[in-house]
Formats: structure tokens, sequence, C-alpha cells
């Protein structure tokens, strides 16, 4: 699955990423908002879905060499956290949708926990 | 790669929205020498922990790393209030964070297992009063 299926699949905004980051190849999928978690997952080119929304969000997926942050239920990132993610190149994207709703899409379309 | 690398940082305490720099300019330091990404990872995320909690917990500190051919030693040092029981604070899930800081997405009680699962040597010592002392050591495959 590619980042540009995801802002499909989720009906996202995307609040930053290039043409280039849209075709960027995701693996795996991780979903919490609580970011001890998150760091406890290592898994390539993954995504992070998350009803969080703070510039620590973006640090998380950046330790984690994540690819694209997904924020569910229309969360909009505030402008630190859009540079953030801009300097590091991570794909961060909007979904209006609920998190349940949001990976039960993603995982039927054929993203997995494990890649 | 012959000498040591060392690089010092203070770690501003209550500022959440800088909490990571240090261990971001680690992570860039390393990734810039060439060292395995998985490596880079672990200590990356190793530290982001220990960082985020010098920064929840502790008022901030100081961090350094010292990087070798072959291994990364990071000490992060805070005055803050210490740990009471080092051996409850280890155990997955167990956590004296507030319900602020568990709304800022920390506090799960995660951070020392993430920390130990993580490196190849965790080193910790506190006292109550006085402050914590962190040692993290990750080697390269």
């Amino acid at each position: 699955m590619k980042i540009k299926d995801i802002v499909r699949i989720l009906n996202a905004e995307i609040l930053f990423a290039d043409e280039k980051m849209l075709e960027t190849e995701v693996n795996s999928a991780c979903a919490s908002d609580m970011m001890s978690d998150v760091l406890a997952f290592v898994k390539d080119q993954a995504v992070l879905i998350t009803g969080l929304c703070n510039p620590q969000v973006v640090r998380t997926a950046v330790m984690m060499d994540m690819v694209c942050i997904v924020l569910v239920r229309g969360k909009q990132p505030d402008e630190i956290m859009l540079k953030l993610a801009s300097e590091k190149r991570i794909a961060m994207l909007s979904s209006p949708l609920r998190m349940f709703g949001a990976c039960g899409l993603l995982y039927e379309a054929g993203l997995k926990p494990e890649g | 790669m012959s000498d040591v690398i060392h690089l010092e940082f203070d770690v501003a305490g209550n500022n959440f929205v800088s909490a990571g720099t240090a261990t971001n300019q680690v992570k860039d330091t390393l990734r810039n020498l060439g060292i395995p990404n998985q490596d880079v990872r672990r200590i990356a995320i190793a530290m982001y922990e220990a960082e985020i909690n010098m920064v929840i917990h502790a008022c901030g500190g100081k961090a350094t790393a010292d990087i070798y051919a072959d291994k990364i030693e990071v000490v992060l040092e805070d005055h803050g209030k210490g740990i009471e029981n080092i051996e409850l604070a280890m155990q997955p899930g167990w956590s004296t964070a507030s319900e602020d800081i568990r709304g800022l997405g920390f506090g799960a009680g995660m951070g020392l297992p993430n920390i130990k699962k993580y490196t190849d040597e965790f080193k910790i010592e506190s006292e109550v009063g006085k402050g914590t002392k962190v040692y993290l050591r990750v080697n390269f495959s």
C-alpha cells in the first residue's frame, strides 16, 4: 500500500506530502494515543495512526523512522508539528474517521500490523 | 572513525515542545556517520524515552553522548525528585505520571521497559530528593 492509497481509503486531507512521498510504500501500521506504546513497536516504512495531536507525535514518528502520520477525527496539526514533519519528510494526513474505523479500513485494504 | 565524538546537551525542563531535540541531534549525527539504521533507532528510542522522563518528571537536566567506532554511550543526569522504587518503576505499565502528562501521550509506564528493551546496557541510579542518572549503551552491529 502507498501513502496515496491511505489518503484515498481514509478520505484524508493532505497537510504535508509531496508527489514523491505519496508514492512511498507503507508496510505496516501502529495505532495508539500513547507514544510509549508506539515506541515499543519497530517496523520499517510504517504509518502512525493517532488521535493525539502535539509535537511529540512527530518526534516519536521521527525516532521510529515512520513515513506517515494520520491524525484521526479531523484533528489539525499546529505549525510546530507541520514544520517538524516537513523537515523530517514525514507525510502528515488528517482523516475525518475515528481511530477504529480508520484502522478497520486500512486492515481490510491489506495493511497488516506485522507488515 | 577513530576519535570519540562527544556531544553535550542542556535539556530544558517542562518544555514539552522542545523535548526530544537532544535525541534528534544524536540520531542525525549517527545517521551521518553511516551507523546501521537499526542501531540508530535503538539508541534514539531509548534516549528519547529518557529525555522525555527528564522533561516531565525532573525539570530537565544534562545529557551527554559519546560515540565510538563500535558503540554509543549516553548519560542523562537530572537533579529532580528522584525515583523512590526503581524496581517498581521498571515494571511495564507502572507510572506516577499525572493525567496531564497522559493527555500528552506519555506516562503509560512503558518508558523504562522500552529503554531496557532497546539497549545493550542500561543502568539507573536515583536518590529521592537528589536526582537520577541514567546510562545507556548500544553496540553497533
